[in-house]
């Protein structure tokens, strides 16, 4: 191939990196301001991660709980995040919720109705009122398709699917365009723009066990940090207590905690109901984050069943109970596990589910420090400090994806000269993307992927202590140093699309090992076996990339302003239970 | 499975020329088809082109024919397929690369209805809806877009008449269009010219393909063919709207 029909060349004002929720939600506002707008992601259009989202959006529209306002969201995200959030994010997040789902009824989503014709909203955990709009257990298609469609009515967007961006140009500290690639062809991709959101969403295929997909792969983080943005707080990793260990297929897919809620009980491998050991009075119905370190702890002492799990077990309730008040975990077994769980226990382990860290940007335009590079979504963080809450992700793709597209258009209006690409820059990112066909003996990208997995999942997983992350740190660095070969060629080629991908992989697994080995205390998601308690300062831990290592740097938490402050002295309760006499929640959540 | 081994016929290739290769893998319990290809991506040929995302049946990634049936690889099980289990791309699509044929005509079409017809609501409403009013629309809703009714219908598959027909996915699109509470537009000029509602003949291949269970004939394709002639073939009806008005 000649150096021209390598790659092609596109210019647009505004790119936008992912097409989850937040990148279709800051592709629209960009739209509407009439710009060129560009949009980029690895899978087809409307496959992204946020499709599988089950739950629901967290938002105080106060439909079935009239008491519910932005003042509780606030408060209930802030308890959640056990006071690391940016409270910035949280105040803008609880605010503008609201009106965002509205948005996405006025555009055709159809949610589940209350009696009178309005948005229903269900309970989940940490929410003091019941909060979240939902369709059935498929919110996140209902979105995803909603966006889509509204995004596709623009004529000013141009959608690129099946690409990836590996690369991002820079004139001096300002964004200028990026480098990707076609995966149907293996064609590159140079784009000429001042103004790049990242909507990337998270980096759970670095663990083994995650009920995140393939597209997983934190390059949104890597590409801010090789930037110059920052990230922070990466070692909060969220980790679901109940993911599905066995058949191999669907290991790491989400158990709703549903089946705990109806009387799901946990076993280990001595038929030992183990939460009267580690939570005697709410047993099963402790905290996540409790019960996910309680099942790790039979499994490393040896309680485990035979595919590395745990037993929940609700085949001691009536069967027709099971089928009518967990009908969609019923068929998942059914169908996936061949289990029927009206009479075998399940197998269940705790799965990485989310990335609380992340791209630190500014909260009213979500730009970062580099000029014209902004992000929105899970790849952002700052809204959910050290624990994120059911339901809060939805929201912040949708809050905070209107706000970047909204502060890149204004700042692309406000451009006086357009930067320049450096066409060495250029040809650099593309040649080293395509080294791996020319290593005579590397190693297969699948094997470098599976060692980086088992050790973050062994070493840097739920319970976290030093001596495992400095072994996990070493076979970090040993894994970068390996020369990795690809066979075949460009054309629709996943081996290499991995090899580029690990590259981004092994810095995040890096950065959040090193965040993870500096947090010398146990808060939210993070539990140090060798330093158990909470620390009484609250502090973020910041990463930048200097000469092209990892610097970290710890800062107070923002303080919460006085008149904020009053709205935290009660803590998070299920209100409306309260208010209701306990009656007990018929949706059973 | 013959000493905890499956065989797989993969089609290998590139821009419809290729060959079946034939894979002997392990079994595993449980396994799906998907896991099977994985296995041969991870361990055998790493440039085995494929698609998925969720491995729950909830995205339409992982399209293809096995043994000759539409369906998704990541619901399909290995204990229940006759071996050697042969694995190809959706046929009805170009080809690009082993299991990926290229969809992107899905995009275009639907990018084409959202810009012509797309959802238009009424400018008073009032946003109350009940359940039972949406209870239709949340049918056809439930859509994952994997393509597999587009892939079984022969008007697209054998006659490939992609230009003049939208096929049973986005027949369903358009009924949920159509029974939007709120919405005001009339489209079925546009199925009848543009989307081409009348090459269906109801053989209901498609509803047989779906994964999510619509009931894409009858309750998608049928009602809108019926106000379709209603409309355009039915002279008294014709006459009666003009006086009535009405969408329906
Ligand atoms: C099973 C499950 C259930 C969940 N349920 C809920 C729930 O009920 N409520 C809730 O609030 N949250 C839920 N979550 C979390 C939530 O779904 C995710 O956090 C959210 O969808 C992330 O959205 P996003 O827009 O940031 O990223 P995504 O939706 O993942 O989109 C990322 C996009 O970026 C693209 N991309 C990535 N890297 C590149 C690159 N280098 N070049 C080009 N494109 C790239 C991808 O292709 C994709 O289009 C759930 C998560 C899981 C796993
Ligand atoms: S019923 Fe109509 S749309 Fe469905 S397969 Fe048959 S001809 Fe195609
Ligand atoms: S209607 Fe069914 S078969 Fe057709 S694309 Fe949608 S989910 Fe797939
Ligand atoms: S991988 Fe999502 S439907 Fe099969």
């Amino acid at each position: 191939m000649s150096a021209n029909d390598r790659y092609e060349i596109h210019q647009v004002d505004i790119l936008v990196v992912g097409a989850g929720g937040a990148g279709l939600r800051a592709a629209i506002e960009a739209a509407k301001s009439g710009l060129k707008v560009g949009v980029v992601c690895k899978s087809l259009l409307g496959k992204a991660h946020t499709v599988m989202a089950e739950g629901g959006i967290a938002a105080a529209l106060g439909n079935t709980d009239p008491e519910d306002n932005w003042k509780e969201h606030f408060r209930d995200t802030m308890y959640g995040g056990k006071f690391l959030n940016d409270w910035r994010f949280a105040l803008k997040h609880a605010q503008l919720a609201p009106e965002c789902v509205l948005e996405l009824q006025e555009w055709g989503a159809l949610f589940d109705r209350t009696e009178d014709g309005r948005i229903l909203q269900r309970a989940f955990g940490g929410h003091s009122w019941r909060r979240l709009a939902h369709v059935g257990d498929r919110t996140g298609l209902e979105m995803i398709r909603t966006l889509q469609d509204k995004l596709l009515s623009f004529k000013n967007v141009d959608v690129f699917q099946e690409a990836t961006i590996i690369h991002i140009l820079k004139d001096g500290n300002s964004v200028s365009g990026a480098v990707g690639y076609w995966r149907e062809t293996g064609r590159f991709l140079i784009f000429k723009t001042p103004a790049i959101i990242l909507a990337t969403g998270g980096m759970g295929k670095i663990y083994e066990v995650t009920s995140n997909s393939w597209e997983y792969t934190g390059s949104g983080y890597a590409l801010a940090l090789f930037a110059g943005a920052e990230l922070r707080d990466m070692e909060f990793t969220q980790f679901h207590p109940t993911g599905m260990v066995w058949p191999p297929s669907v290991k790491g897919i989400l158990v709703t905690e549903a089946v705990r809620g109806e009387g799901g009980r946990l076993y280990n491998s001595k038929k030992e109901r183990f939460m009267q050991k580690y939570d005697p009075v709410r047993l099963e119905l402790s905290t996540r984050d409790l019960v996910a370190r309680s099942i790790y702890t039979e499994i490393k002492e040896g309680r485990g069943t035979e595919h590395g799990g745990v037993y929940l077990d609700v085949s001691h309730l009536p069967a027709e109970v099971v089928k009518k008040k967990l009908p969609g975990m019923y068929k998942q077994f059914l169908q996936f596990a061949g289990i029927d769980i009206t009479k075998e226990p399940m197998e269940v382990a705790p799965t990485m589910h989310y990335t609380m860290g992340g791209v630190v940007v500014d909260p009213e335009t979500q730009m970062t420090r580099v000029q014209g590079l902004f992000a929105a979504g899970e790849v952002a963080s700052g809204l959910h400090g050290a624990n994120r809450l059911g339901g809060n992700s939805l929201s912040d793709l949708l809050v905070f994806g209107k706000l970047a597209g909204k502060g890149a258009a204004e700042y692309v209006s406000s451009l006086k000269k357009e930067p320049k690409i450096d066409k060495g820059e250029v040809d650099f990112a593309i040649k080293d993307s395509l080294k791996y066909f020319e290593e005579k003996d590397g190693v297969s990208p699948y094997d470098i992927h599976d060692e980086l997995k088992k050790t973050m999942q062994n070493l840097v997983g739920i319970f976290r202590e030093e001596k495992d992350m400095k072994k996990a740190l070493e076979k970090i660095y040993e894994l970068k140093e390996k020369k990795i070969r690809v066979n075949g060629n460009v054309m629709f080629n996943p081996a290499w699309h991995l090899a580029i991908d690990l590259k981004f992989m092994l810095l995040c697994a890096e950065c959040v090992t090193i965040s993870a080995l500096e947090r010398k205390d146990s808060v939210g998601a993070h539990s140090r076996l060798d330093y158990p308690n909470e620390s009484k300062e609250k502090y973020n831990q910041f990463i930048e990339l200097k000469n092209g290592s990892i610097q970290l740097r710890k800062e107070p938490t923002l303080e919460v302003p006085d008149e904020l402050k009053a709205l935290l002295k009660v803590p998070p309760s299920r209100k409306w239970e309260e208010r209701n006499g306990n009656k007990k929640n018929e949706k059973g959540e | 499975m013959k000493n905890g081994e499956v065989t797989f016929l993969v089609f290998r290739g590139e821009r419809e020329k290729g060959i079946f290769k034939e894979y002997k893998i392990p079994y595993q319990e449980g396994m799906v088809v998907l896991d099977g290809i994985l296995y041969i991506q991870s361990k055998l040929d790493g440039d085995m082109a494929v698609r998925w995302n969720c491995k729950a049946a909830k995205c339409g990634s992982c399209a293809a024919e096995i043994n000759g049936k539409p369906s998704l690889m990541c619901k399909t099980k290995v204990k229940d397929l006759e071996q050697p289990i042969k694995v190809e791309p959706m046929r009805a699509y170009p080809h690009i690369k082993d299991l990926v044929s290229d969809t992107s005509w899905n995009m275009k079409t639907r990018r084409n209805m959202i810009q012509k017809i797309g959802f238009s609501p009424k400018k008073d409403a009032n946003w109350r809806m009940k359940d039972q009013d949406i209870e239709k629309g949340r049918e056809f809703r439930a859509c994952i877009e994997c393509g597999l009714c587009l892939d079984t219908c022969h008007v697209l598959r054998e006659h490939k008449l992609f230009e003049k027909f939208i096929g049973p996915a986005y027949l369903t699109f358009a009924a949920y269009l159509e029974t939007h509470p709120m919405d005001s537009a009339n489209r079925l000029k546009w199925l009848k010219e543009e989307g081409g509602i009348m090459y269906c003949n109801i053989t209901k291949c498609c509803t047989e393909a779906c994964p999510e269970e619509i009931h894409i004939t009858d309750n998608a394709i049928i009602p809108l063919k019926e106000r379709v002639a209603d409309e355009f073939f039915d002279p008294i009806r014709m006459i009666a709207r003009k006086i009535f008005g009405g969408k329906s």
